[in-house]
C-alpha cells in the first residue's frame, strides 16, 4: 500500500499505523509532500516513536507549516490596513481563515494565495485599494484572461505585491456564475463572523458549503486529499462544538444550491477519513462515489500522479461544470490557439 | 519507479527514480563507494521522467521532478541524463533543506576546523575545494555546506564535484581518471565533468567540523587580500543560503553565531596556484 492510501491511512488513524518498512515511511513522506500534506502529517504523528530521519523531516514541516502560518496572517494584516479605508467588510477564506481563527484545520495546514471575499459592488473599489498599495495585476489588463476572469469569474484576475512576491485572489462569491448553482453570496456575508483582527470568515456552515463547492462543484479535484482534510477537521470541530450544527449545515447548503456537493463531501470524507457525518445530509452512497475516491487517491509512493484517463476524465468535468457548453468550446478554442 | 537508487551523501539520504536506465547506470558509476543510507529511509525523493509519455521513446527528454520541483525548468537531453540527476539532488536541498542552513558554498576540513568558501558562479570554489581536497585538506563539498542550527557545526556534503569548462583540465591533471565522470557537452552550463571526491572525503562523510574561516575567493583578478566587515560577511552569506528566510530566527541566529566566531576575508587570484598559497596562509594567520 505504497501510495496515497497509506497517507490517508496515517492521517486517519495514526496510532494505528502499526510497523512501516523503510520503504514505506519513504513512500509516505514523498505522497505527503507531493499532496501539501506534510505539515498535516507531521501534527498528527508528533510525539509517537518515529524512525529518527522521519522525526527530522517532520520536525522541519512543523517548522515550515508555523513560518507558513505567520506569513499568511501577515498577509491578511497587510490586505486589511489597505482596505480598512473602504469600510467594507472583508473575509478571509479557506487556509487563512483557518490560521486565524486558530481552528484545527490550522495544524499543519500550508497556505498559498490569500483569499478573500468581499461585496461584488466594492469590487472595483477593493481593486484600486490594493493596487495602490503595493499589489500588481499578473495578467495583462484587457488580455483574454484578464476579460475572463472579470466577465465570468467569481474573483478578480490574482494580484501579486510588488515586494512580498505573494497573490492575493479577491472573490465576490464562491463559484464561477457560470456555474450551474448559485450561491447566495449576500447571505454568505451576512451571516460572515468577526475574527479578533479586525476581518471576518464565513460562518461555520457556510465554511464547509464552501470547501465543498470548492471541491466538488468547481476544478479538477487538484490537491483534493487536502481540501478533504480540511473538511474532515472542519467538521470535527464545528459538530463538537454546536448542537444545530448539522440542520445549519442541510439548511445553508440549500440556500447555497449546493447540496449535492456538500453531500458528497460528507460521504467522501466518512469513506476516506473515517469522519463522523450527519448520516441523513450525507446520503446513501453513490456508485459513482468510488470514482471520486480513485481520482483523490491517484498518486503514488514517488509522488507521481497516476490514472492519468481517471485524471483526464475530471479535469474535463471541471471545466464541463464550471461552464455552458458554447462558452466552454469557445474557451478550449482560444486555449489551444494561445 | 522502473529504475532506482539511494544514496547517503553527508547526512542527507536520496531515492532517485528513473524512467530510463541510463542516467543511473552513469550516476553508480559516479557515485561508487557511496553507501545506501542506513536506516533505508529517503530525505529527498528525484525523479527523472519523461515531460510527456511519449517523450520517453521520441526525442527523450528528461524532466527534473521530485519532492520540489521548480514548475518552468527545462528538461535535459537524455545524454545529459547524469546532470539531471545531480540537479534534481541540488533542487530538493535547495527548496526542501530544513534542518541545517544551507550555504551555496564550498568547504573544507583540516585540523577538525572548517574553511568555508562562497562566491558566485564562476568565482572558482568548486575547484579550489576540489584542489585542497587532493592536497593535505579533506573536502567537505563543493557546492552545499550545511550548518547545524544548534551547534553552529559544519556538516560534509561531499557530492561529485561539478567541473565545468576550464576547471575540467585543471583536475585532469591532479587526479586519476577513474574518479571522473562522462564529459557532457553543449549542457546549459557548457561543458561539465563530475569528480568523484578521493577516499578521505568519502570515509569521514559522517565527521563535522567546527567553521574556523570564510573566504569570498574571486578568480580573474590580481592577487590581493581584503578585510571585510561583518555586517558585509552577514548579508553575502544571506545570499548564499537558499533557506535563510524560511528558517527565519534559527537561520539567523545560526548565521550571526558563525559570522561572530570566524574570521573572514575576500581574495582575487589570477591562477589556481596563487589561490592555494593564499588560502594556506590566511588558514595559518587563523589558527
Amino acid at each position: 500500500m505504497r501510495d496515497a492510501r497509506l497517507l490517508v491511512r496515517a492521517l486517519r488513524d495514526p496510532d494505528g499505523l502499526g510497523l512501516l518498512s523503510a520503504g514505506d515511511w519513504s513512500a509516505l513522506v514523498a505522497a505527503a509532500r507531493a499532496e501539501q500534506l506534510i505539515g498535516s502529517l507531521a501534527f498528527r504523528l508528533e510525539g509517537r516513536p518515529l524512525p529518527g530521519r522521519v522525526e527530522a523531516i517532520l520536525a522541519g514541516a512543523r517548522h515550515d507549516a508555523a513560518q507558513a502560518r505567520t506569513q499568511a496572517l501577515w498577509e491578511a494584516e497587510m490586505a486589511r490596513r489597505a482596505l480598512a479605508p473602504l469600510d467594507l467588510p472583508v473575509i478571509l477564506l479557506k487556509g487563512t481563515a483557518f490560521h486565524a481563527a486558530d481552528l484545527q484545520a490550522s495544524e499543519g495546514r500550508s497556505v498559498g494565495d490569500l483569499d478573500i471575499l468581499l461585496p461584488r459592488e466594492r469590487l472595483e473599489a477593493a481593486e484600486e485599494g490594493l493596487v495602490a498599495a503595493g499589489w500588481e495585476r499578473l495578467k495583462p489588463a484587457d488580455g483574454y484572461d484578464d476579460l475572463y476572469y472579470r466577465r465570468w469569474m467569481h474573483e478578480l484576475p490574482p494580484l501579486i505585491h510588488r515586494t512580498r512576491d505573494r497573490m492575493i485572489d479577491v472573490h465576490h462569491t464562491i463559484l464561477p456564475p457560470t456555474a450551474r448553482p448559485t450561491p447566495d453570496a449576500a447571505a454568505l456575508i451576512e451571516a460572515s463572523v468577526a475574527l479578533p483582527n479586525g476581518l471576518r470568515m464565513l460562518s461555520p456552515a457556510d465554511m464547509i458549503v464552501h470547501a465543498a463547492a470548492h471541491l466538488f462543484a468547481d476544478g479538477d479535484l487538484a490537491g483534493g486529499l487536502r481540501n478533504l482534510w480540511d473538511i474532515d477537521r472542519l467538521l470535527r470541530e464545528f459538530a463538537a462544538g454546536s448542537a444545530d450544527f448539522w440542520p445549519m449545515l442541510a439548511q445553508r447548503a440549500e440556500r447555497h444550491q449546493l447540496g449535492k456537493a456538500v453531500a458528497l463531501a460528507l460521504r467522501l470524507a466518512r469513506r476516506l477519513y473515517a469522519t463522523p457525518v450527519d448520516a441523513g445530509l450525507a446520503g446513501r452512497d453513490r456508485p459513482t462515489d468510488r470514482l471520486f475516491e480513485a481520482r483523490l487517491l491517484a498518486r503514488n509512493g514517488w509522488g507521481q500522479e497516476k490514472s492519468k484517463l481517471l485524471r483526464f476524465a475530471f479535469y474535463v468535468r471541471g471545466h464541463w461544470l464550471r461552464m455552458p457548453p458554447l462558452m466552454l468550446a469557445r474557451h478550449l478554442w482560444v486555449k489551444a490557439r494561445g | 519507479m522502473k529504475h532506482r537508487l539511494s544514496l547517503q551523501i553527508g547526512p542527507v539520504s536520496f531515492r532517485i527514480g528513473s524512467a530510463w536506465a541510463e542516467p543511473l547506470d552513469a550516476l553508480a558509476r559516479l557515485y561508487a563507494g557511496y553507501s545506501e543510507p542506513e536506516d533505508g529511509i529517503a530525505d529527498f525523493t528525484v525523479r527523472l521522467e519523461p515531460e510527456q509519455i511519449w517523450r520517453r521513446w521520441i526525442r527523450p527528454s528528461v524532466a527534473i521532478r521530485g519532492d520540489y520541483i521548480l514548475p518552468d525548468a527545462l528538461p535535459l537531453a537524455l545524454a545529459h541524463g547524469l546532470l539531471a540527476a545531480e540537479m534534481g539532488m541540488n533542487l530538493q536541498m535547495a527548496l526542501g533543506q530544513k534542518r541545517f542552513l544551507l550555504l551555496h558554498a564550498a568547504s573544507a576540513e583540516k585540523d577538525g576546523r572548517a574553511l568555508i568558501m562562497t562566491g558566485e558562479s564562476g568565482a572558482g570554489k568548486s575547484t579550489l575545494a576540489a584542489l585542497l581536497g587532493e592536497r593535505g585538506w579533506r573536502l567537505m563539498g563543493d557546492e552545499f555546506a550545511l550548518l547545524d542550527l544548534d551547534e553552529g557545526r559544519l556538516h560534509p556534503f561531499p557530492r561529485a564535484v561539478s567541473l565545468k569548462n576550464k576547471a575540467i583540465a585543471v583536475m585532469e591533471q591532479e587526479v586519476p581518471g577513474d574518479r571522473f565522470g562522462p564529459r557532457l557537452e553543449d549542457t546549459p552550463k557548457g561543458t561539465i565533468r563530475h569528480l568523484r571526491p578521493n577516499q578521505e572525503a568519502l570515509g569521514r562523510m559522517g565527521e563535522s567540523a567546527r567553521p574556523a574561516l570564510i573566504l569570498f575567493p574571486r578568480f580573474g583578478a590580481a592577487e590581493a587580500i581584503r578585510g571585510v566587515g561583518q555586517a558585509e560577511i552577514f548579508m553575502r552569506l544571506t545570499q548564499a543560503s537558499t533557506n535563510y528566510v524560511t528558517l527565519g530566527a534559527a537561520g539567523f541566529d545560526a548565521l550571526a553565531k558563525l559570522v561572530g566566531a570566524c574570521p573572514a576575508a575576500a581574495i582575487d587570484y589570477p591562477d589556481t596556484g596563487t589561490a592555494i598559497g593564499l588560502v594556506e596562509e590566511l588558514w595559518r594567520e587563523a589558527a
